[in-house]
């Protein structure tokens, strides 16, 4: 947040709203002016669209709710919806996410930009209604651009930010906006709000190019034979490096208008640090809470918040971390008998690999099934971190599991 | 987009040549030489019109009339899946209803959904169901081919009892399919949409009326035209018997005519004299291995079958089996 806007606050001239993340999403979702809305119960998620049912039933939001009867239904009504032209909004978590699975890459495929907001929850069996990642680490590979969130107030922005980028005519992909189940989505933060008319002119609604639109008859959706497939998908790796530089300008401009943004990562303590850790959603809030602590006990960590993951910021990433030998990578999903069982480690060292570069990276698994991470966890990840610099472990560790 | 005249609300077609000359499909698509969906496809649209846009499932159809960068389509068109049709269609619906509202778009578009019987019996049923429930302004399609005709002849919910198929072969234990077919129309009406009705696309007539019915029926809600549709691949018969199969099917009794139409069930094709079943069974390679024991078991549930609908409308519309 910008001075100016802390001085705003301070004189009271503006006025944060005490908001969960959920709510915070909805109220994004109504400020946009979405002109539909399909989706379908399921915890940790269900206040968001309670809330944007409350927006319509007020009058405060036009919109088409579709009570869907599934959660693969909820992600192909929002399709239908945006290939007419309508601004197509969802919702989901876990078994939710999982259940939309094949209609996620049709949604990317199609070029379809419809925007999701994803509370993070662990995935069946056994059930478990609480948070991890391995819901959204299920779905890294879908062609939707991902970014993580750590606060509600950071939800509410980059929601408006994610329909800019999504229904950019370069760009025309599905948007994820990540989050924690439980941890964010049912805490209260302090959240600024904006005005329709400025987030409207932020991210204006434009004609999506491809319409159903008996002007104009389009097919959409063919059989693609082995001569033109590859194409179509190639198109795919093109659009996601063009999100990558219309997300870093959508995010200064959002800072320019608004006075907050949060780049494609953050980096704390990172220019000074013999080690960094890395992680995203609450548990960089967390983190970079206890960083201050550790810091002023002579440890000289950093921490580097992900927030776009999908594009990867590689430049961003590669520079941020550059001063260091060692990173530690705090996964709350399991790849199951990959080589690093982190997949955000695994990526991370397939990066550095690729570079040339000998950086160490430490894999983590933590808070699987929302198995707490409170403030002493957190100071552990960065003695952790730097201990290893003398020798990694082989390793990823399976962090506060009862062997 | 293109002039085309269209039947003013409520009216009904008495003849063919009321069609237009527009063609909302057009040749050129892959579909088997004789297959009978064209047929179907190819009147449905003309009765709609240019103002229209059609969703389809995955199947025969969808991947028949859009090999890239080819298209048969006149109308917007769009596949998502294959179990989706009815979703993607509510979609489709509440953005136009939504834009209109704001302003956005001028034009109320008819929207269609097509899927085949695998699409809509099976897979497609759950997202069916929830168009039909929350009540979407589409026409739902469904062409009947009686199996996943599309990777080879699967059994579907559809198909009928004592049918050969690749998933229920004939052999020593199995003797083809032993489940009789889902009532699929029966299902659909009971979620009390305004129209729904069979057709077959030897009784033309009948068949656009009964999609300009189900058109019309879209002021107030969804409507479902169920449409038998013989497969030359699949039932295994030479491609000029489509059409011949498709009026033995009425003719014997197997697939009767009928539209309930804001809950008034009528026959609207009634058989003086059924012809037995075994007449249309015996065109079709996929009945060949039936001995006359198992042909008389079909012909009773066919019985059976008229029974009931002849109690429901009150008199003997469909006659019995003249021999
Ligand atoms: C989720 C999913 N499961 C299976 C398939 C494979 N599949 C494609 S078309 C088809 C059969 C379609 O049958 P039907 O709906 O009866 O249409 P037809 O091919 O007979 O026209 C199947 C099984 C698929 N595309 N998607
Ligand atoms: S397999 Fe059957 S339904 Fe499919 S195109 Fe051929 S004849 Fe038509
Ligand atoms: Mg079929």
């Amino acid at each position: 947040m910008t001075l100016a806007v802390k001085e705003e606050i301070r004189k009271g001239l503006r006025k944060p709203m005490p908001m969960s993340t959920n709510t915070a999403i909805a109220t994004a979702a109504r400020d946009l002016d979405v002109d539909v809305v399909s989706a379908y119960p399921i915890t940790p998620q269900t206040t968001v669209v309670e809330k944007i049912a409350e927006y319509i039933a007020d009058g405060q939001l036009d919109a088409e709710m579709i009570h869907v009867e599934s959660e693969h239904s909820a992600l192909s009504a929002a399709i239908g919806a945006a290939v007419t032209g309508a601004r197509s909004f969802t919702a989901t978590a876990s078994q939710g996410l999982a259940l939309m699975h094949e209609i996620l890459h049709i949604a990317s495929g199609g070029r379809v930009p419809v925007v999701m907001s994803v509370a993070t929850r662990a995935l069946s069996a056994p059930i478990s209604i609480w948070n991890d990642h391995s819901d959204v680490m299920n779905a890294r590979d879908s062609g939707w651009i991902i970014a993580f969130v750590s606060s509600a107030q950071e939800a509410y922005d980059t929601v408006i930010q994610a329909f800019r980028v999504a229904e950019d005519p370069d760009v025309l992909l599905p948007f994820m906006v990540v989050y924690d189940g439980y941890l964010m989505s049912h805490t209260m933060e302090p959240v600024i709000t904006e005005d329709r008319e400025k987030v409207l002119a932020y991210a204006p609604k434009r004609d999506y190019p491809h319409k159903l639109d008996p002007k104009n008859p389009l097919t959409i959706g063919t059989i693609t034979d082995p001569n033109w497939y590859y194409e179509f998908k190639y198109q795919q790796v093109e659009a996601m490096k063009i999100a990558l530089e219309k997300f870093r300008e959508a995010d200064r401009e959002f800072g320019k208008v608004f006075g907050r943004n949060y780049g494609v990562l953050e980096c704390v303590h990172c220019e000074d640090a013999d080690a960094i850790v890395v992680a995203n959603t609450s548990y960089a809030t967390t983190l970079k809470y206890i960083i201050r602590d550790v810091r002023e006990q002579g440890m000289k960590v950093g921490l580097l918040k992900m927030k776009l993951y999908r594009p990867f910021p590689v430049e961003e990433f590669l520079k941020a971390t550059s001063s260091v030998d060692t990173v530690l990578v705090v996964d709350r999903a399991i790849s199951y008998g990959a080589p690093v069982q982190g997949p955000l480690a695994s990526e991370i060292n397939a990066l550095y690999h690729s570079r040339g570069l000998d950086t160490k990276v430490v894999s983590v698994v933590a808070g699987i099934g929302q198995r707490a991470f409170k403030d002493d966890d957190a100071k552990y990840m960065f003695k952790l971190a730097l201990e290893s610099r003398k020798a990694v472990p082989e390793e990823t560790i399976f962090y506060g599991v009862r062997k | 987009m293109p002039d085309v005249k269209e039947l003013p609300k409520g009216q009904l077609y008495k003849s063919l040549f009321q069609l237009p000359r527009w063609e909302g499909l057009v040749s050129g698509h892959r579909l088997c030489a004789g297959c009978t969906a064209g047929v179907i496809v190819r009147h449905l649209t003309k009765v709609a019109g240019p103002n229209t846009i059609v969703v389809n499932a995955t199947g025969c159809v969808e991947v028949s009339t859009t090999p890239y960068p080819y298209t048969s389509w006149n109308v917007p068109w769009i596949h998502v899946a294959f179990e989706n049709a009815a979703a993607v269609a509510s979609g489709v619906e509440s953005a136009i209803k939504v834009l209109k509202k704001k302003g956005v778009i001028s034009d109320d578009y008819k929207v269609i959904a097509l899927g085949g019987d695998g699409g809509t019996f099976d897979i497609g049923f759950q997202a069916l169901s929830g168009m039909l429930e929350r009540g979407h302004r589409v026409m739902y399609v469904v062409y009947d081919n009686e199996a996943y005709m599309n990777t080879g002849i699967q059994r579907s919910g559809a198909t009928p009892y004592g049918a050969w198929t690749t998933t229920t072969p004939a052999g020593k234990v199995w003797r083809g399919e032993w489940r009789p077919k889902k009532d699929i129309a029966a299902i659909v009406a009971a979620h009390r949409v305004p129209y729904v009705a069979t057709a077959n696309p030897a009784y033309t007539l009948d068949m656009i009326n009964k999609f300009k019915k189900g058109l019309d029926a879209l002021e107030e809600g969804p409507s479902f035209v169920h449409v038998i549709m013989p497969c030359t691949t699949g039932w295994r018969f030479d491609p000029n018997l489509g059409i011949t199969i498709a009026r033995l099917a009425t003719e014997t009794g197997i697939w009767v005519l009928y539209e309930i139409d804001h809950g008034n069930y009528r026959v609207t094709m009634p058989v003086k004299k059924r012809k037995p079943v075994k007449e249309y069974l015996k065109l079709q390679g996929r009945f060949r291995h039936l001995r006359d024991d198992e042909i008389a078991v079909i012909q009773r549930m066919v019985d059976e079958e008229v029974e009931r609908i002849n109690k429901i409308v009150g008199k003997e519309v469909i006659g019995p089996v003249a021999p």
